[in-house]
């Protein structure tokens, strides 16, 4: 009895084998899947959407998605789950990464290994440059940023305070935003950066009233830091005094959005994407999502998701099968797509994304605050690094 | 006159780093316990604050009482089912068995109420701000002081001035002689742990606002209750006090102030005074 279920176990065991064959091609998902973050579920969902849209094989090979938490930034934890997908699962291609922290250690597997890398979401400026088999379906805060800069300037607010998480894409914005914004003609009246776990913003909005400033920048893109924040700015009064407040779009995301009150209706941002977003991909995306996902709202995590699939099947049917590291690379800097989002390419010389960036409204439609596209500045390159 | 407005912050912030804290003070005093899981019992009472709130419509006054007792009854039945079996445990055992706890905390609360932070709708009298001695203050932060103020004169009166609080005082100072002398320490320890579960419940419930709820809160905020009381001294309520005043006033004003430190100032001062009070300020020599 003993031995019997013993080999019932190894069969099974050599039948789950079998079943990624191997000519399918594998995908190694890197994200957070536990713990807070919900990155990893909304990438997964992304995937699903682009299945559902356009089947999951590519070029006669049947596409599978190997997932794996990392919940933390923590560099080694990735660099390891890397390493493994790429010896152990022998993955086709690496994917994912909420986190430039895990990009940047997995890229280095990348690296190595000379396996194609996806990144989907990871969005501080210039970390492609070491890697040469990786390309960027996503943004970075630098180009989400600076359009936002010109729009304020142009739209007659003057002095203007920044306030940013402290980490490297708080400081890429803090940067685009200012340096954009003096060469757009305004002033700065201070700027503070944020440790990460700050909860508490009572000081800071007494430091933005102390300096008398007539508008407000804001990156901080953790869910309860953005909560947070635009509570104490409404509390503290700052909106019927005048002062303007405008966000990077990262701290509107859906799941922000859901838990603000009506008080919030106005903030302006800026993003590359909203599910607002009135165009024929989006709306079959838009749909595709919900149905894959038990009707969530796609985030831009999704977007990065999803596209980051259209280009690796392009990639793998313009090889016919094949997935070469240097011919992909080749492909995706060059590559055009219609994306969810708007019209997307990518620069020949970086291999990062130019895509639109839209300044949005925050407004309640059809009983849910949303962020609704009202101005578009066009194919924006990142210029975080210049 | 923004130097007013910090402090009264800083109070506020303390009023809730002290409400949630004081009942670690007591089972950490009175058995020696690392108890490093108790952020999850005010995780508890956030979210039944906001499950009340939001799916059963119960108003926010309503509900403070309600997570008050709602994580009481929470702790007295892990001490009774759990903790109690660790008293005796080494120090080691427990730090691993209450992270174990915190974890499955953790995990409970993503796969009950989801990952994301909790939202919290005050009703209107409680938000906005008032004008107090030339200075701004949110309504709320000023509800939570003279709340948590109400709260510290009952805890005071209980230990102070019941028979209970001579028992629990007793056995602080001496738990054996507190055996000896026929006090039933198994019985107070549980009464502590309940009543410690049930304020750190009300300061979950009052912190939803300031302090934000998701199911990384226990762990976020542990650093700050294990240094009110290892800064204030465990056993006693009026050193853990005056380590919450320390902590929040100075965390408010170092942000308000010295932005670009960060933590910085906050940890220095807890190194200088632990290297000052080795047992806590109100701690004594063991």
């Amino acid at each position: 009895m003993q031995a019997s279920f013993r080999t019932v176990v190894c069969l099974a065991a050599v039948l789950t084998a079998v079943a990624a064959r191997a000519d399918d091609l594998k995908i190694g998902l890197i994200a957070p899947f536990s713990g807070s973050e919900t990155a990893g579920l909304e990438m997964d969902n992304g995937i699903k959407a682009f299945f559902k849209l356009h089947g999951d094989v590519v070029a006669g090979r049947k596409v599978i998605v190997i997932s794996r938490d990392a919940p933390t930034p923590a560099p080694d934890v990735a660099r390891r789950l890397a390493q493994e997908l790429v010896t152990r699962d022998k993955v086709d291609v690496l994917a994912g990464h909420l986190f430039t922290p895990t990009a940047i250690a997995a890229g280095q597997v990348s690296t190595q290994s000379k396996t194609p890398m996806l990144i989907m979401n990871a969005a501080t400026s210039g970390i492609l440059a070491k890697f040469p088999y990786t390309a960027r379906a996503s943004f970075t805060v630098a180009q989400t940023t600076a359009p936002l800069a010109r729009w304020v300037a142009k739209n007659g607010m003057k002095r203007v305070f920044t306030i940013v998480a402290d980490y490297a894409p708080g400081i890429d914005s803090e940067n685009a935003f200012q340096r954009e914004f003096v060469e757009a003609g305004g002033t700065m009246t201070g700027s503070i950066r944020v440790p990460l776990d700050t909860i508490d913003f009572a000081s800071y909005i007494r430091r933005i009233q102390d300096s008398e400033t007539g508008g407000v920048f804001a990156f901080l893109p953790a869910p309860d830091q953005a909560k947070n924040f635009i509570k104490a700015f409404r509390d503290a009064g700052l909106d019927k005094k005048g002062v303007k407040l405008v966000v990077e779009g990262g701290m509107l995301q859906p799941q922000i959005t859901a838990t603000l009150d009506d008080d919030a209706i106005g903030i302006i941002s800026s993003q590359h994407y909203s599910e607002d977003h009135q165009s024929q991909e989006n709306m079959a995306f838009v749909e595709a999502y919900k149905s894959v996902s038990g009707n969530r709202i796609p985030t831009y995590i999704s977007v990065g998701a999803f596209d980051a699939m259209n280009m690796l099947y392009k990639a793998v049917e313009a090889q016919a099968g094949k997935l070469d590291p240097v011919k992909s690379v080749e492909i995706w800097r060059n590559m055009k797509l219609e994306s969810p989002r708007g019209p997307v390419s990518f620069d020949p010389q970086t291999r990062d994304i130019v895509q639109n960036i839209y300044i949005r409204r925050l407004e309640r439609k059809n009983g849910i605050l949303t962020n609704v596209e009202f101005e578009t500045y066009d194919a924006v390159k990142d210029n975080g690094k210049q | 006159m923004q130097f007013i407005g910090v402090l009264l912050d800083g109070i506020a912030y303390a009023s809730l780093l002290f409400i949630i804290s004081a009942g670690l003070s007591i089972t950490m005093g009175l058995m020696q316990f690392a108890n490093l899981a108790h952020g999850a019992f005010a995780m508890v009472g956030g979210y039944a604050c906001v499950y009340g709130m939001n799916a059963l419509g119960i108003p926010y006054l309503a509900m403070l009482p309600l997570a008050f007792l709602i994580a009481g009854v929470f702790g007295l039945v892990l001490e009774l089912a759990l903790y109690r079996r660790l008293y005796e445990a080494s120090h080691l055992t427990q730090v691993l068995f209450t992270v174990g706890v915190l974890n499955v905390s953790a995990a409970s609360a993503v796969f009950l109420f989801g990952a994301g932070s909790q939202p919290i709708h005050l009703p209107p009298y409680l938000q906005g701000q008032i004008s107090f001695l030339d200075a701004n203050i949110s309504t709320f932060r000023l509800f939570t002081v003279v709340l948590v103020v109400a709260m510290a004169v009952v805890l005071a009166s209980i230990v102070q001035l019941t028979r209970f609080g001579a028992q629990l005082r007793c056995a602080v100072d001496n738990r054996r002689a507190a055996i000896g002398m026929g006090i039933n320490v198994d019985r107070l320890m549980t009464i502590a742990f309940t009543f410690g579960s049930a304020l750190a419940g009300l300061g979950g419930a009052l912190g939803v606002q300031l302090l934000g709820l998701d199911p990384s809160f226990a762990f976020k905020y542990l650093v700050y209750f294990l240094l009110v009381v290892v800064v204030g001294g465990a056993g006693s309520f009026v050193g853990p006090l005056l380590a919450a005043l320390i902590v929040g006033i100075l965390d408010t004003a170092s942000r308000y102030y010295a932005p670009e430190t960060g933590s910085f100032t906050l940890y220095l001062l807890m190194v200088a005074l632990l290297v000052m009070f080795p047992n806590g300020l109100y701690g004594r020599a063991r």
